[in-house]
């Protein structure tokens, strides 16, 4: 892609997602179902850091992600009724545990990997599964809400007003985004792609690469916590199934539908996967089979993603 | 006291069993395949409910003969028709699929057989306590454990024993090689995930029977059998059927001291575990990348 069409792209993303709340309601969404799909969206990029861009399988994202939602929630009932406050602590207990276990599986490759963060993934389910009197065990951490946010001058109703908050979403999005994409093009982001070209060759160039795959995986997990600080912040709401294993796989699916070899992709992937779990769990209720049927489908005629097929065409 | 340790003791080992027979299944063709099996518990489900259908006909010793090999002839066709398409790409592939299939298993007993557990009846010889001290002792515990054994003692003689396992193992450590040398790979490869498949079966109509019988039987069994394996050790069987021991056990004890770890502590052992050696307790150099 040349310079200007890469520009024209990037104004069309942000004019879409700019006026989202406005035209939704004609295809028949609601500004809520916007606001799930930037969230989603926003983890989905976050793993595909790891996944597409340093070439690593995690499947196991969702624990980050519920611990962001969990740290959140927790934050405003039992410390600081301020979603701001949530929000941070969110994002901070999401990244130390990210710390501490990616410093466990640093060494580990390929499926050994992916096999290791999905055992993993699941701990944090089992102790908020277990830990009833803090968490709400099965029934999920009720009883809070997201604040409005008190600017000194002015207040913004993001409890009341479905669309102030999905703007917050979008400022926190544009600026995880923007992060993510300003890393990728530094020396560290270049760094990340010469490993998941080429581990090895990397290594013989002296890149200390264990080091270098820990801090992709703190940076993805990081966003993949703040997305989950505003899922739970979405919801008024968390409950275990929000680190549960198949959020992780749905996260996975998200990022390869869309195209993990691409920035954007997975926001494309994110956006198709919510609006169509959303329709198909409001028509039957064996939902769970059709999204079995699409990860089945996505995997035999997608495995490059909806912008890998449009790439592979404009290539030719 | 000591009866509620070796109460629970013994409770986990039968739990680590089960472990330890999905956990063989799982590493038999991620060994071999390289594909991290994520629908296994739906087949472990799939086995019970098979065995739940088939008892009104057979009784319970037909249909524990008869459902787990059920149960592996659609393993080998799953395996035919969608898993090998994606052998020598990435694992990602496999591992979404296999995920897939996971949701449509689950939902599918679902639609089936209902969401409520249906009740799973194990003959009476088997559920009246073997002795009054321990009353926990019932014939059917001791039976689980007694077959569980002899179904892992039967799947190592088929490996060190029959050309198939022979096949299997140099297939594991070398299956350009063992092509060259004429052994057709694409029935070898069918056949191993039929045999894992079979011991998923097999271990699901024995769980059902002390568990209980409900379409979320799977996916609660299959994750400790992930931390059996890499605790025990990836590329080693002997090292996964040790790792699924110890996790039940040590779940066992924590019931005793701290029910509220009962699953938290296998994941600290999995920690501790690639801590001090990543490559599990009886894994081999290298098998890690």
């Amino acid at each position: 892609m040349s310079g200007t069409d890469r520009r024209l792209t990037l104004a069309g993303i942000w004019i879409v997602l700019l006026a989202m709340p406005f035209w939704l309601p004609y295809l028949g969404g609601y500004t809520e179902l916007g606001s799930r799909v930037l969230v989603m969206a926003l983890a989905a990029m976050a793993l595909n850091f790891l996944l597409g861009f340093t070439g690593v399988l995690s499947f196991g994202h969702a624990a980050y992600f519920g611990l962001g939602a969990y740290a959140a929630g927790m934050t405003i009932k039992y410390l600081l009724p301020s979603s701001i406050a949530g929000i941070l602590m969110g994002v901070i207990v999401g990244t130390l545990a990210a710390m501490l276990i990616g410093a466990l599986i640093v060494k580990l490759r390929g499926v050994y990997f992916a096999m290791v963060t999905i055992a993993f993934g699941q701990v944090f389910y089992f102790i908020t599964f277990r830990w009833n009197d803090v968490t709400g065990g099965d029934d999920g951490l009720t009883g809070w809400q997201r604040q409005p946010i008190d600017l000194g001058f002015t207040k913004i109703d993001i409890l009341g007003n479905d669309k102030a908050f999905y703007y917050l979403v979008l400022v926190f999005f544009a600026l995880a985004t923007g992060a993510m994409a300003l890393i990728l093009r530094s020396p560290f982001g270049r760094t990340l792609l010469a490993i998941r070209e080429n581990e090895r060759r990397a290594r013989f160039l002296g890149i200390p690469i264990e080091r270098h795959i820990w801090l992709s995986f703190v940076i993805s997990c990081f966003f993949a916590s703040l997305a989950g600080a505003l899922y739970a912040l979405l919801n008024n709401f968390t409950d275990p199934r929000a680190l549960r294993w198949d959020l992780s796989g749905n996260f996975v699916i998200m990022a390869v539908l869309g195209g993990m070899r691409s920035f954007w992709g997975p926001l494309i992937g994110a956006a198709i996967f919510v609006v169509l779990q959303d329709y198909v769990s409001s028509q039957t209720e064996n939902w769970m089979s059709f999204i079995g049927l699409f990860f089945v489908l996505v995997v035999l005629f997608f495995p490059r993603g909806i912008l890998g097929i449009f790439r592979r065409r404009t290539a030719s | 006291m000591t009866q509620l340790i070796v109460f629970n003791v013994f409770n986990g080992l039968i739990v680590g069993a089960f472990y330890a027979l999905m956990a063989l299944g799982l590493s038999l063709i991620l060994n071999l395949s390289g594909v991290i099996n994520f629908a296994h518990g739906g087949f472990m489900a799939l086995g019970a409910y098979i065995a739940y259908s088939l008892m009104p006909y057979t009784g319970f010793w037909g249909a524990l003969v008869v459902a787990p090999f059920l149960t592996a002839i659609l393993g080998l066709a799953v395996e035919r028709v969608l898993i090998r398409r994606l052998y020598g790409r990435d694992p990602l592939y496999s591992l979404l699929l296999t995920f897939g299939l996971a949701y449509i298993f689950e939902d599918g007993t679902r639609f089936i057989w209902g969401a409520q557990s249906v009740p799973y009846q194990v003959p009476a010889i088997l559920t009246t306590p073997l002795s009054t001290q321990f009353f926990f002792l019932t014939g059917y515990r001791v039976f689980m454990v007694a077959l569980v054994a002899i179904a892992v003692v039967a799947l190592f003689l088929i490996l060190s024993r029959t050309r198939l396992g022979m096949r299997i193992r140099a297939g594991t450590l070398d299956l350009e090689t063992v092509s060259a040398l004429g052994v057709n790979v694409r029935v070898l490869r069918n056949l191993n995930f039929g045999l894992g498949i079979f011991l998923a079966g097999l271990a699901g109509v024995l769980a059902a029977g002390l568990l209980g019988l409900q379409p979320t039987i799977g996916t609660s069994l299959i994750m400790p059998s992930f931390v059996a394996i890499i605790v025990g050790g990836l590329g080693s069987l002997p090292g996964t059927l040790l790792g699924g021991l110890l996790i039940g056990i040590a779940s066992g004890i924590a019931t005793v001291y701290l029910p509220s770890a009962t699953e938290a502590i296998m994941y600290v052992m999995m920690g501790v575990v690639l801590l001090i050696r990543p490559r599990g307790l009886l894994g081999e150099e290298g098998r890690m990348h």
